[in-house]
């Protein structure tokens, strides 16, 4: 999200009191005891390599659906969302359309194909016909690349948020840095203790309650206006002192300032969003958790389902917190906006059930922007972890002769260190604009995982150089176009605002890197001879049908 | 490429191991996976470029067509609203079209082929 916390905080929430703020902090840890519960006793049930890397393949797909939701729906999504609809009205409705439309990709194209003929990773079906090495090394990079810089932004930007939900002063790196390890080790003590049996459950509880939370509000706001859209939007557009333009798009992406480059930009951001979801890695792993192709169709669905009607409460609100809290009130607590829901809770609470109502709500509200923080990076800790222990080491180090509980080990021990890694690095980043990374993560996924799948799975003349080409040429591009963007140098709002070497134009890569991605997976298999036309009948037999596939596992 | 079309013959031990290439290539060129994998991309294939083209409609609409999209059509509700909600609409419409489709034409069809492939593996030949 490119306003998810990291910037500095305004002066932090002063309307905290002392009796609030040991609630929320019940609240969380009521939630950290109860999955420190949930991974212990999923530890007891992951032995082999299937449980830790798919949950022995035993989840249903309802169960699925809502861990789908859990890994996907981050803090950017709850409260970015809801904060740019809150302060710039219409256009935080692109992010989430562009979220969602993404999951008919995966439905269409990848997930039933995927659990046909994987079994652990990404890089299992990409390099079903290739020769190993070059190819999972290739995904395993990328893979733990895209997941670094997405946990990194969720990661930061718990910290600002944790200290703002507490009312710690913004400007108290101490405590930012204690929130940022906190989070980092109980991602560490999910993954390596409980796998991905540990990580689903997490994830199912964070679908639910944020799912619980979204709705209470959204009726209660929806109540305050007599269940008039009409009424909630003309609300908003008049607290938000923007008037009708508040309900149009264009008051935040492609402002009639920015000219031709702003337009180019958000359509380059709508190109990431809608083709992102099905190449990130994390993602992509939960696919395998359920026993059949069929449940994973399934799993897709209720996802669908889920996040849809998600968004569409984050929408009420957006409007919501603009209408009965003001988005002036917003963005004096936080200029990106991500008190807008928080505040709404607490408006919604007190207008409804007087003080004490307020700061309840304002609590649960508090500690399900925590619970989803936490689901989502144990499921990218999770996802490079798996991609190192089964693609790096065991493919590439071992050749294919380690032993599965060798590879488990290794595979909770390369969880610690890339949660170490994680944590250091978000504290050395706590207090720059990091939130541009889960859009280049997003990018890194669209230009060069999607491309390296779908010809993988749908053309026959696909090699070893095409797979290996498409995905550093969509990964590298990515990062090289945002490197040399406006986003890290040359502005007010960048990373580095005292230096300028900025010569490409636009904050989103996508619209140059995924177009580079496709071709060189193109130019790189016409000019290989490889092709290998008898795995690829099985990998097309295989996808379509099940014959071959990995059965779940029994206990 | 072995092109096997041989049905309902026994295999030996000196017969093709389960799992080999031709036992692949057979059942890719048997029937009724061409007409699994016809009907799959039949409808997969078109119903992606409807969907990303009317996604990106509404991307270029809310870029370009500010004035359209301001246009109102009741109360304070206006285009670019009604617009944004229909991409909801079509995105449950689809996943739900797609899962009918999977469950009546390419679910059955995929049993047919799975069945055949465990015949062969077992040298029965056809269930």
């Amino acid at each position: 999200m490119s306003d998810v916390q990291a910037q500095p905080l305004a002066a932090a929430a002063s309307d905290v009191t002392g009796g609030q703020r040991g609630l929320t902090v019940a609240l969380f840890l009521a939630f950290v005891a109860l999955t420190l519960y949930i991974t212990l006793r999923a530890s007891r049930q992951t032995k082999t390599a299937a449980d830790f890397y798919a949950g022995g393949r035993s989840f249903s797909p309802v169960q699925n659906g809502l861990a789908i939701g859990g890994d996907y729906m981050s803090a950017a999504s709850f409260l970015g969302i809801a904060g740019i609809i809150a302060l710039f009205g219409y256009d935080g409705f692109l992010y989430s359309i562009g979220f969602l439309v993404a999951w008919l990709v995966a439905l269409l194209l990848v997930a039933e194909l995927l659990r046909n003929s994987g079994r652990y990773t990404m890089a299992d079906v990409v390099a079903f016909r290739m020769r190993q090495r070059p190819v999972r090394v290739a995904a395993s990079v990328s893979t733990i690349v895209v997941s670094i810089f997405y946990l990194l932004a969720q990661m930061v930007g718990a910290g600002a948020l944790v200290a703002l939900l507490l009312g710690i002063s913004a400007d108290n790196d101490a405590a930012k840095a204690l929130t940022i390890v906190v989070v980092g080790l109980l991602m560490i003590f999910y993954v390596t203790v409980g796998g991905m049996k540990g990580t689903t459950w997490v994830q199912i509880v964070k679908a639910v309650l944020l799912m619980t939370g979204t709705t209470l509000i959204t009726i209660l706001v929806l109540a305050w206006v007599g269940f008039s859209v009409n009424e909630l939007l003309d609300r908003a557009a008049e607290r938000s002192g923007k008037g009708e333009a508040f309900l149009e798009p264009g008051l935040r992406y492609a402002t009639e300032a920015s000219g031709l480059t702003g337009k180019l930009d958000l359509l380059s951001l709508g190109l990431a969003l809608v083709l992102g979801t099905a190449g990130l890695p994390h993602i992509l792993i939960r696919f395998y958790t359920v026993p059949t192709a069929r449940d994973a169709r399934r799993s897709v669905n209720w996802a669908i389902g889920i996040i849809g009607v998600f968004y569409l409460m984050t929408i009420a609100l957006g409007f919501g917190a603009a209408a009965f809290v003001g988005s002036s009130a917003i963005a004096e607590q936080n200029p990106g906006g991500n008190t807008a829901a928080p505040q709404l809770a607490r408006s919604v609470g007190d207008h409804f059930f007087g003080d004490t109502g307020g700061t309840v709500l304002l609590a649960v509200i508090a500690a399900v922007a925590f619970a989803t923080i936490l689901a989502v990076v144990a499921g990218l800790t999770l996802a490079s972890s798996s991609s190192f222990a089964h693609d790096i080491y065991a493919s590439v180090l071992k050749d294919g002769q380690a032993g599965e509980g060798q590879e488990v080990r290794v595979a909770r021990v390369s969880a610690f260190v890339i949660g170490a890694v994680a944590i250091v690095l978000s504290i050395f980043a706590q207090n720059l604009n990091v939130a541009f990374l889960v859009a280049l993560a997003f990018a890194v996924a669209a230009s060069g995982n999607l491309p390296a799948i779908l010809y993988s799975l749908f053309w026959s003349r696909f090699n070893t150089s095409g797979a290996v080409w498409s995905i550093y040429g969509g990964l590298v591009s990515a990062v090289t176009l945002v490197i040399f963007s406006p986003v890290v140098s040359g502005k007010e709002t960048s990373l580095f605002k005292d230096t300028d070497f900025s010569w490409f134009p636009l904050d989103n890569p996508g619209i140059v890197s995924i177009p580079i991605g496709f071709l060189c997976g193109w130019l790189g298999t016409v000019l290989s001879k490889e092709r290998d036309d008898v795995k690829y009948a099985e990998l097309e037999v295989r996808s379509l049908t099940g014959h071959g596939a990995e059965g779940a596992a029994s206990h | 490429m072995a092109r096997s079309t041989t049905r309902g013959q026994a295999f030996g031990p000196q017969g093709r191991p389960p799992g080999s290439a031709e036992h692949y290539a057979a059942l890719r060129d048997s029937p009724d996976f061409r007409e699994l994998r016809a009907r799959f991309r039949r409808f997969v294939f078109p119903m992606t470029a409807a969907f990303l083209a009317w996604y990106l409609l509404y991307v270029v609409c809310s870029a370009w067509a500010r004035d359209f999209m301001g246009s109102k059509l009741v109360g304070v509700v206006n285009v670019a609203f009604v617009f944004g909600l229909l991409q909801f609409v079509s995105t449950f419409l689809i996943a739900w079209l797609y899962a009918r489709h999977a469950r009546s034409t390419l679910d059955p069809l995929a049993d047919r082929v799975a069945r055949d492939a465990d015949a062969r593996r077992t040298g029965r030949g056809e269930a």
